[in-house]
């Protein structure tokens, strides 16, 4: 399609979008008037309200004549609000976090009898989800498409699509938000949204993937970028992952409530085939994508390997799909399965590493920025955190480990290495070269807050692991711990009440964790109001002559 | 083979493609022959599909997110099973929609919690777990006793369950309200409520509140009779099909 041709199509997709929001209002609108049920009402409401702003704002946009589609530049209007977002769901995120980690250093204190909506139950989904999918997934949605545009020398596709994938993925987020708090969940970890809300998110997700593939389809370099692929299996796979386990029934269509199509074992298995490739998937291969463009970007040296970078691309993705039931270790589920799960899950570690080490391998040569730039330091220590959690995974999922680790904080901290380590550094260090080259200074507003953030940061995810290394190990041990009369030597509160400790411990590791992010919010926000800089950093189009290939 | 790969780079739907393709094997050969193998689950005396009021006290343990503490699978280790009794059978959680086995044990095992407390020490603890257990981190549920249980689309619960393969009859969905109400009050006719679902169903006012229905109601039955279906005086764990 040449430049003319989607400068005319543009006001026109604006028009079909905005007579969709129209026709989705009035059908919110219908669905809550008449549903009996007081929670599905509530999500009416949240849909009517974002569907009458979003008909409101693109009338307004329309008369105005703005939408203007410039195929000679790069769509950046939606990665800038994806960073805003970004930061403002870790701060969300993460301070909901620190809560509930009071909540059980501290149950006199933090729960409130009247208030049921702040219970654990409740508030434990609002911060996974917060971190998992409205952190995560807006620091996703924003590399990728400011990646896929360099990459492809090419405007993202679909005019205003990729601005429907941002405030859809938003009206998503809140959905599940607000639907946590007022008790509307399918009871299913990291996949707790209702069946509406599910629903939408696939029509979001399914516009995502053709957003990305119709940027890749536009591109003027011959070959897809390497993080372009990881992005892609993310996209791909999480959307496989997300309709199987989620298919369910609702007791009524103007109901709230579903159950799941599946039943006892065979839900467990579809579940954590689905919960530990979201780790996999969205954790995991998403955020490759975002080392493989960001980390030889900053360093200014090319990927490492790219053999490799084909080698651990197709093992990883082939053989992290089986390692789901290693979470069902001794459980119900037959032992074929359970040893299919774990022998995966070893094998697991060579591709990971794989990863790793293209990873680190990229500085060499530039290892010197590691004292100078806290960036790359960041996101160095990102992948070694990498490295760290996908070997002890495979630890945790051999048998007779899980049988000591299974049920206990060991877990908890397994998977907190890994998410304040891996996604949440590599992600702050993307963030970090982002703010200037999408807002046009030289340079972030100040070097010290990076490195504050970087140290109190780090300091925070070492005494979270440690002291739940300290109390799953010990909670697992004093589970089994028997007295030479051979009796059970603890009741199951002795080890609940030994915990506390570690529990305050974890509570300053969350603390100094948030702090961190808090102070890059600020720096962030200096930086927008610096003045900008004459000299451009970043080409602003594919017009431009340099390709932004690494 | 290197070279090869550039067809992958250079064309994205054959890239989709295999991305695809690469991805589908595991979860088909992992999950699909869960459902077909007989083996999977067990067979057993005692399972029988929730009464209406348990299946309401089972959808409060899902809203109010107790899986996220509270395991219901008991592994079979020394320890649990001493602790907890006998360990979980797959048959035991063949009507759960959706399964609760949960992954964290921040407080104890629920599988066979039932019968193990009086149906006042769960009000007490439900209402303030610290005034039964001291050093206990669970929160604090009075509202559940105050606030009265919504029975209207009890029948579409059991209708959908249904649809998903809980194998209740035309007449349990047509009872359901009379039966989730019969099973709350001692003082009621349970006849038809045992009748359909068996003379072990427990009726009781579970509250100590005779005046109304209340979802502590529900969720103190749900919980009272948690694990106790299962005959195992008629499971043989250590024959042939058992041992999986």
């Amino acid at each position: 399609m040449t430049a003319d041709t989607q400068q005319q199509a543009s006001p026109a997709n604006a028009v079909v979008l905005q007579i969709l929001m129209g026709v989705l209002a009035l059908g919110a609108l219908l669905a809550t008037a008449f549903s009996p049920d007081p929670l599905f009402r509530l999500q009416g409401w949240i849909f009517l309200g974002a569907f009458v702003v979003a008909c409101g704002v693109l009338t307004i946009g329309i008369a105005n004549g703005q939408f203007q589609n410039d195929q000679g530049k790069y769509e950046d209007g939606v990665v800038r609000a994806g960073v805003i977002a970004t930061l403002f769901w870790a701060a969300v995120g993460m301070l909901v976090g620190v809560v509930i980690a009071s909540q059980l250093a501290w149950p006199r204190i933090f729960y409130f009898p009247d208030f049921g909506w702040l219970n654990f139950g409740r508030l434990r989904p609002l911060h996974t989800s917060g971190v998992v999918f409205a952190f995560g997934g807006n620091a996703l949605l924003c590399t990728s498409f400011y990646v896929v545009q360099r990459t492809c020398r090419a405007r993202l596709a679909g005019g205003l699509a990729p601005w429907f994938v941002f405030w859809g993925y938003q009206l998503f987020i809140a959905l599940a938000a607000i639907g946590y708090l007022a008790g509307i969940t399918e009871g299913r970890e990291y996949a707790e949204p209702e069946w509406i809300a599910d629903i939408w998110l696939t029509v979001v997700w399914v516009a995502y993937l053709l957003v990305f593939l119709g940027t890749i389809w536009k591109r003027k370099e011959p070959h897809i970028y390497v993080a372009n692929w990881f992005y892609l299996a993310m996209i791909v796979t999480v959307a496989m992952l997300h309709i199987v386990n989620n298919i369910s029934l609702p007791i009524s269509f103007l109901n709230h409530k579903s159950y799941s199509a599946f039943a006892g074992v065979q839900d467990a298995l579809t579940q954590w085939w689905y919960g530990h490739n979201a780790v996999g998937f969205f954790l995991t291969a998403g955020f490759l994508a975002i080392m493989y463009y960001f980390v030889p970007k900053r360093a200014e040296r090319p990927v490492y390997s790219y053999r490799l970078s084909i080698v651990h691309f197709w093992s990883l993705i082939f053989i992290y799909i089986w390692a789901g039931p290693h979470h069902l270790h001794y459980t119900a589920l037959p032992q074929w399965t359970q040893t299919l799960g774990m022998t995966f899950s070893v094998m697991l570690w060579m591709p990971s590493w794989g990863g790793m080490i293209n990873g680190l391998m990229t500085l060499s040569g530039a290892w010197d920025k590691l004292r100078t730039d806290p960036v790359i330091r960041m996101m160095t220590v990102a992948i070694a955190f990498y490295g760290m959690s996908t070997f002890e995974g495979p630890l945790m999922s051999i048998r007779t480990v899980n049988a000591l680790s299974h049920y206990t904080d060991w877990t908890i901290g397994h998977v907190h290495s890994g998410a304040l380590g891996w996604v949440g550094f590599i992600s702050f260090g993307a963030i970090y070269c982002l703010v200037p080259w999408l807002w046009k200074k030289e340079r972030m507003y100040s070097n010290t807050l990076i490195e504050w953030h970087f140290w109190i940061a780090t300091i925070g995810i070492l005494l979270y692991i440690a002291a739940m290394w300290v109390s799953g190990i010990m909670e697992g041990l004093m589970w089994r711990e028997y007295t030479p009369q051979g009796f059970l030597a603890y009741s199951f509160v002795e080890t609940v009440a030994a915990k506390h400790i570690e529990n305050v411990i974890r509570v300053i590791g969350g603390l100094m964790y948030l702090s961190g992010t808090l102070i890059m919010v600020v720096n962030v926000w200096k930086t927008i109001a610096m003045p900008s800089s004459v000299r451009q950093v970043e080409s602003s189009g594919p017009a431009a002559a340099l390709s932004a290939q690494a | 083979m290197w070279k090869q790969h550039g067809k992958l780079e250079r064309h994205s739907l054959l890239l989709v493609l295999g991305i695809l393709v690469v991805v589908a094997i595991g979860g088909l050969v992992e999950i699909t022959p869960l459902f077909f193998l007989e083996s999977t689950i067990e067979k057993v005396d005692g399972m029988r599909p929730y009464t209406p009021l348990e299946q309401a006290g089972r959808d409060i343990y899902v809203r109010e997110g107790c899986y996220l503490c509270h395991s219901q699978m008991i592994r079979p280790l020394r320890d649990e099973v001493e602790r907890y009794g006998h360990y979980s059978l797959a048959a035991e959680s063949m009507y759960d929609h959706p399964f609760q086995w949960g992954s964290k044990r921040t407080g104890p095992d629920l599988a066979r919690v039932g019968g193990k407390y009086s149906d006042a020490w769960h009000v007490a603890h439900l209402t303030d777990p610290r005034s039964v257990v001291p050093e206990s981190v669970m929160p604090p549920y009075a509202f559940l006793a105050k606030k009265e249980l919504d029975e209207s689309d009890i029948q579409l619960k059991l209708a959908a369950l249904t649809r998903v393969g809980v194998p209740y009859t035309k007449a349990d969905i047509a009872n359901a309200k009379a039966d989730l109400e019969a099973q709350a009050d001692a003082t009621a006719s349970g006849t038809g409520l045992h009748q359909r679902y068996g003379a072990k169903v427990i009726q009781r006012d579970y509250d100590g509140n005779p005046d109304k229905i209340t979802e502590m109601d529900a969720l103190i039955a749900y919980l009272q009779m948690l694990g106790g279906l299962v005959d195992f005086r008629t499971y043989k764990a250590e024959s042939p099909e058992n041992m999986r």
